[in-house]
């Protein structure tokens, strides 16, 4: 086993447990996100894998070899903060070369390494300033250094890219997506935002209150979530969710709901799904279609309020059973109030148990 | 020039004329024989100056009494006090602040309590326990005195301080394989400067300037400056020589102002970064 393996990790502060008997194996030179709302224990456990954060009970293991009980010099990982925690009163060389110093390294080994980081970073005019003369991206640029020039097994990202601003955060999620391709290293990346997990991860493990929710391809996490929480984690504007229950309608299902019934064609019923079953249906806003010529499955509908983003247009409307956010072409004209009959693409909609959340198909 | 400006220098005229007048005329009066003093007024200045009483207050008359060999116990009992209460204090201040020891608040809590009990309450206990340790009436005594008395302080200083420090940079220099100590020397003792020279500015002048405990656990030959200045001061037959006592304290007086005047800016940086951070 190449990768990091964890088995029944346990965390307890105090006689409650943030983190609950999680098992995880992360493959070798996967990009592993642990997405999570905060609070929801993926730094505490990055920490802990970190050796930061002593275990309270399970095992961790790196490259096949059990860390549990080793501090973090001795685990082969290195670390980026959100912090990005540069010593403040060193250069960046020093910065970059303080983790080979502490291990003896000859010094024009360390010069010759902190040397090709900073070529490989682009950050090799900045080798002589302090971190307080650097901007964002440069002190950001600088501990990516730190973390690249002992050349771990593993790389540890804590929120690296949460006090970029918006441009910049952009331009550095490409550049980390590409250093993985290039390295070809184990990465674990921490974030609680969504689109950096979608677009970096090869895998997303989707955390809540200490256990994981969902663990799998960005894909798979964005089309079959696993659960109601996993739905209205992952996707921006969040899922619509409309409670009912479900019942025959056009020769297929439909979804009974507030006085009318919301037609599924498509939909494969759940194993269990006997007819009127309560279900929540959860569908994204890119799966309502607009209807004008009504034609099957198409249900009434007004525009309430329009929310051009640029490439997009969110329409919030108007139903019998409830508001529903719809994605549109930027060129359509909304009229307020004006009736805007829509379809569900039923082959793509959820549905989860009303009580424990969890998906049923 | 407008009348506020006016206002202003009147005040800090004023007040600076306040605390220097004093020591005016200990200056003028040191510098005067003491047929002068005994004649003219306090204020006059001197008409004949003479560094006789300076000479007197440094060697003593006839080979005794003066403040010269005291002078060198001040500084064998203030140096090592003054290194071992900074430096274990910075140690003792970061390992209380930035790792997780169990029960660091309560350890802290009893050091605030050392903090807030004046000496005059353990004098005697302490007394017992220097002269079971052998130490009473020696340097090495008065130092190891000091040193218990200067750590609360010195330990709570640091403490604020490295309770303001990102708790993310001690996990960065784990990360890169520093231990306790090669954290504490390679990254936060350089980022401490300006707070060192409070504690050691602070710390000199209470070591140097202190009277009490210098007085209680000094004998003869390890007495300091201060209690040698009251003896010179206090217990002379005849006549008062004013213009001895005068130079005596102002010699007394003299290393303090020159660590002020040597480390002032830092000083003032660290109480600005203290104030910022804490």
């Amino acid at each position: 086993m190449q990768g990091v393996s964890l088995e029944a990790v346990r965390k307890v502060y105090g006689g409650t447990a943030v983190i609950d008997d999680l098992d995880l194996e992360v493959e070798h030179g996967e990009f592993l996100v642990l997405l999570g709302p905060s609070g929801c224990g993926k730094s505490t456990l990055l920490n802990m894998i970190a050796g930061l954060e002593p275990l309270s009970g399970g095992r961790i293991r790196i490259g096949g070899r059990d860390v549990s009980d080793l501090d973090p010099d001795a685990r082969d990982i290195a670390m980026v903060f959100q912090s990005y925690a540069l010593y403040p009163t060193m250069t960046v060389r020093r910065n970059i070369g303080f983790g080979l110093k502490m291990r003896g390294t000859p010094r024009a080994e360390v010069e010759r390494k902190v040397a090709e980081v900073a070529d490989l970073l682009r950050i090799g005019h900045l080798l002589d300033r302090r971190p307080s003369e650097l901007s964002g991206g440069q002190q950001q640029r600088v501990a990516i250094g730190r973390a690249l020039v002992r050349q771990p097994r593993v790389f540890l990202f804590d929120e690296p890219l949460s006090n970029l601003d918006a441009k910049l955060r952009a331009d550095m999620r490409v550049e980390l997506k590409r250093l993985h391709e290039r390295l070809g290293r184990t990465m674990i990346y921490v974030t609680h935002d969504q689109i950096e997990a979608m677009t970096m991860a090869t895998r997303i493990v989707v955390m809540d209150r200490g256990r994981i929710q969902q663990c799998d391809r960005p894909e798979a996490v964005y089309d079959r979530p696993a659960n109601r929480f996993v739905a209205s984690f992952v996707g921006a504007p969040t899922m619509n969710f409309l409670d009912g229950r479900l019942v025959p309608a056009d020769g297929g299902v439909g979804l009974a709901c507030g006085g009318m019934v919301i037609p599924l064609p498509g939909l494969e019923p759940p194993a269990d799904g006997s007819q009127g079953r309560p279900v929540t249906l959860g569908f994204r806003p890119e799966h309502v279609r607009v209807a004008e010529d009504g034609g099957p499955g198409a249900f009434a509908a007004r525009a309430v309020m329009a929310e051009p983003t640029g490439p997009d247009l969110y329409v919030l409307l108007a139903t019998e059973a409830g508001e529903v956010t719809a994605r549109m072409a930027p060129d359509r004209r909304i009229r307020r109030d004006a009736p805007l009959p829509v379809r569900l693409d039923g082959g793509r909609v959820s549905l989860f148990d009303p009580a424990d959340g969890r998906r049923l198909a | 020039m407008p009348y506020q400006r006016v206002v202003l220098y009147l005040l800090l005229v004023t007040a600076a004329l306040a605390v220097l007048a004093p020591i005016l005329i200990m200056a003028s009066t040191s510098l005067k024989p003491m047929a002068e003093i005994r004649d003219g007024n306090l204020f006059a200045l001197p008409q004949a100056p003479t560094l006789e009483a300076w000479s007197t207050a440094w060697h003593g008359r006839g080979g005794s009494g003066g403040l010269a060999d005291k002078f060198l116990n001040s500084f064998f009992i203030v140096i090592p006090a003054l290194v071992l209460s900074v430096g274990l204090g910075a140690i003792t201040g970061y390992a209380l602040s930035l790792w997780r020891l169990r029960h660091a608040n309560l350890l802290f809590a009893a050091l605030l309590i050392g903090l807030f009990i004046p000496p005059q309450v353990t004098l005697y206990p302490m007394i017992l326990l220097v002269r079971e340790l052998g130490l009473f009436g020696t340097v090495p005594g008065l130092v190891l005195v000091h040193v218990v008395w200067g750590l609360a302080f010195v330990t709570l200083l640091f403490r604020n301080f490295f309770q303001s420090v990102p708790a993310d940079l001690v996990k960065a220099a784990r990360i890169d394989g520093a231990g306790f100590l090669a954290t504490f020397w390679y990254v936060m003792l350089p980022l401490s400067l300006p707070v060192f020279a409070v504690a050691v500015i602070l710390q000199f002048t209470y070591t140097w300037n202190d009277f009490l405990l210098g007085l209680t656990f000094s004998s003869r030959d390890s007495q300091p400056v201060t209690v040698a200045l009251n003896n010179l001061v206090a217990s002379q037959f005849g006549e008062q020589e004013y213009n001895v006592n005068m130079a005596a304290t102002m010699l007394v007086a003299l290393p303090t102002v020159l660590v002020y005047l040597f480390s002032g800016r830092l000083f003032v940086r660290g109480i600005a970064a203290g104030a910022v951070k804490g």
